[in-house]
């Protein structure tokens, strides 16, 4: 139904010597239908981003498209976009039915259709016996698909959510993820979806942008990310826990670091059996913390460069304890290798 | 449940401060004007005769409290819309994040800052027709500013007080009002904004309605204060123009140096308990008919 682009954008807060530079540059399209993802740590300009594109923020320098019409100058009503805020900004002295129906009544909408569309999207989300309460004797998943119900009412072209689920338990928030990627593929539409939440970027996305201090580090799709992270930070932001990095003076070559996943180190035994080509390090255990299913062995180098790393191991006999020395083993495959000082993948 | 027990002496000890101002101050006060309203006293108060509650009621029948009572429902409905609605619009034109909104700000919460007599005065010689800035300004468009003046002309001196008695009131109406403001989302705006309202359904769907107890507070607030007038009444009328006593407000007519029950106790008392009777009607019908319209969760 749409399609967003995104041209040069940059915005920056403030002028003079307070001037802040929250988006730095971002170009990015948005195909139809795609279920996007703007990921970063808080504080990297992603939400300003996504503020951008509903018209509540003017970008200092760029253009943003809807459908190839650019729409810097156009405003939010008319860009036929929703946007889901993460305190859901319900309106607390309105019942369910009418938060739902604001949208269209502001539209000039009929009453009885304003009803009949409000009572629609409610059953899509499973609201049709709350329409008569208000917010606040609504349970926070429930406010929670108020807001969505308030977003689909319109059948905007494109959705904005902003931390959605950020507000909600970690099992509401589990089940939650999977009914917005159901709700996307029933609306057909294009979402564009903020989080800093990793698990939901890889969960939920088609693509996933990476965004660090008002930069995009990369495009592409979630598992894309995972296995060829394009820098240091998104390797280490994507992944729990998350990438070990090694500095390459270990092993012979300093203007590289590598990167080994946690699940990708192996404890060296002295036998041999980790097979050949990679690379070893030697560490002293931290913690050893039992997950059940694995374990997850932290240890620090030996040598006095601040290294930290995590294997996570199957959890089998002969597990070291604290304070033990190992070695742990990574093979050649596994190993990512980033340029030391850019922090940028190197080929 | 022994624990609550032994915590009623010390609780007891701390609350002996307020409830002995509360006693001197409010409570003998409050029983004393009953008592004294059902008596009769010479000029003199000290020679009193119990001629029981039928006073109350010859009181709230006499010719002169009816008609007080009419000035004082009459500026309440001036001022208390008036200043509502000045209130509530110099805040939300100052909670603009604009520069130099400060000085606003600070210039709309002033009056807070100013006593009912200073306000009065200063309202005294701005309509005083003969040297009066406002009266030389205006008195083209509106000929009464001169000749007789607007605080003694008997159709125009009840507004005045009441302009008088707005201004006064405004400082805290805006604070209260600005408050109020700065407690709303701002998501809840740019929810509505992105859903394609406009700044006039913004501030019926969002501002009023959040505002709502803000608003049902100060509606409670400027009743009381507008049927307690008597500071202005004195200084900018001494409740006149006579004869017709277009300003006898019910506290001037309980205490003014020109009224007619100025030297008798018992009536005083009987008209201070009616008028007391009266707010409290108010306040109560007030927070009734609002209860179920105030949004007091977030």
């Amino acid at each position: 139904m749409a399609q967003v682009r995104l041209e040069h954008i940059t915005k920056v807060f403030g002028d003079g010597a307070e001037a802040a530079t929250a988006v730095d540059d971002v170009s990015l399209e948005i195909p139809d239908h795609e279920f996007m993802i703007l990921l970063g740590p808080s504080g990297c300009g992603k939400s300003t981003l996504l503020r951008m594109v509903a018209g509540l923020e003017d970008p200092t320098e760029g253009d943003v498209f809807i459908d190839d019409v650019r729409v810097n100058d156009v405003e939010p009503k008319l860009r036929d976009v929703a946007m889901v805020f993460q305190s859901y900004a319900l309106y607390p002295h309105k019942t369910v039915a009418r938060n739902i129906e604001f949208p269209l009544k502001v539209r000039g909408i009929g009453k009885a259709e304003r009803a009949a569309e409000a009572q629609r999207a409610a059953e899509v989300l499973g609201l049709g016996p709350y329409l008569g309460r208000k917010p606040g004797q609504l349970s926070g998943g429930q406010r929670q698909r108020v807001a969505l119900a308030r977003a689909i009412v319109r059948r905007p072209a494109v959705f904005l959510m902003d931390e959605p689920l950020s507000n909600l338990d970690a099992k509401l928030r589990g089940d939650t993820r999977a009914e917005l990627v159901d709700l996307h593929r029933r609306l057909d539409s294009t979402f564009l979806y903020v989080t800093h939440d990793q698990v939901e970027a890889m969960t939920m996305g088609t693509r996933v942008a990476v965004i660090n201090q008002g930069r995009l580090e990369q495009v592409g799709a979630p598992q894309e990310v995972y296995d060829r992270p394009a820098s240091v930070f998104v390797a280490q932001f994507i992944g729990t826990p998350p990438m070990n990095i090694i500095p390459g003076g270990l092993l012979g070559d300093g203007s590289v670091r590598l990167g080994v996943r946690p699940e990708h180190l192996r404890l060296d035994t002295g036998d041999g059996a980790t097979g050949a080509g990679g690379g070893r390090v030697q560490a002293t255990v931290r913690q050893v913390e039992h997950l059940g299913h694995e374990v997850l062995v932290l240890a620090h180098g030996n040598g006095d460069d601040g290294l930290a790393l995590t294997a996570r191991l199957p959890p089998e006999p002969g597990l070291p304890g604290a304070g033990d020395v190992v070695e742990f083993a990574f093979a050649d495959r596994h190993v990512h290798r980033f340029d030391a000082a850019s922090g940028e993948r190197l080929p | 449940m022994k624990r609550r027990l032994r915590d009623v002496p010390p609780a007891l000890a701390m609350l002996v401060p307020s409830m002995a101002l509360l006693a001197v101050w409010t409570v003998y006060p409050l029983v004393m004007a009953f008592i004294n309203g059902t008596k009769s006293c010479d000029s003199t108060g000290r020679r009193c005769n119990d001629v029981g509650w039928q006073q109350f009621s010859n009181v709230w029948q006499s010719r002169e409290f009816q008609h007080a009572l009419g000035v004082s429902l009459k500026l309440a409905a001036m001022t208390v819309p008036a200043g509502l609605i000045l209130g509530v619009g110099l805040a939300v034109l100052a909670d603009k994040h604009l520069r130099g909104i400060g000085f606003f700000r600070t210039a709309f919460s002033s009056t807070v800052a100013t006593s009912v007599a200073v306000a009065s005065l200063v309202w005294f010689v701005l309509l005083q027709p003969e040297i009066g800035v406002l009266s030389d300004l205006f008195h083209e468009w509106i000929p009464s500013l001169k000749q007789p003046g607007l605080l003694r002309d008997p159709g125009t001196a009840l507004p005045a007080v009441a302009l008088s008695s707005v201004w006064a009131g405004l400082g805290f109406t805006f604070i209260v009002i600005t408050a109020g403001l700065q407690g709303i989302p701002r998501d809840l705006y740019e929810s509505a904004y992105v859903d394609g309202a406009g700044s006039w359904r913004r501030f019926t769907n969002v501002t009023l309605p959040m505002l709502s107890p803000s608003i049902l507070f100060i509606t409670v607030v400027l009743t009381t204060r507008a049927l307690q007038t008597y500071a202005e009444v004195s200084l900018l009328t001494g409740g006149g123009p006579n004869p017709e006593k277009s300003t006898t407000t019910i506290p001037y007519l309980i205490y003014g140096r020109n009224s007619v029950i100025q030297n008798n106790l018992g009536l005083k008392s009987a008209a201070a308990v009616l008028l007391f009777v009266i707010s409290l009607v108010f306040a109560i019908v007030q927070f009734r008919g609002f209860e179920k319209r105030v949004q007091y969760a977030r």
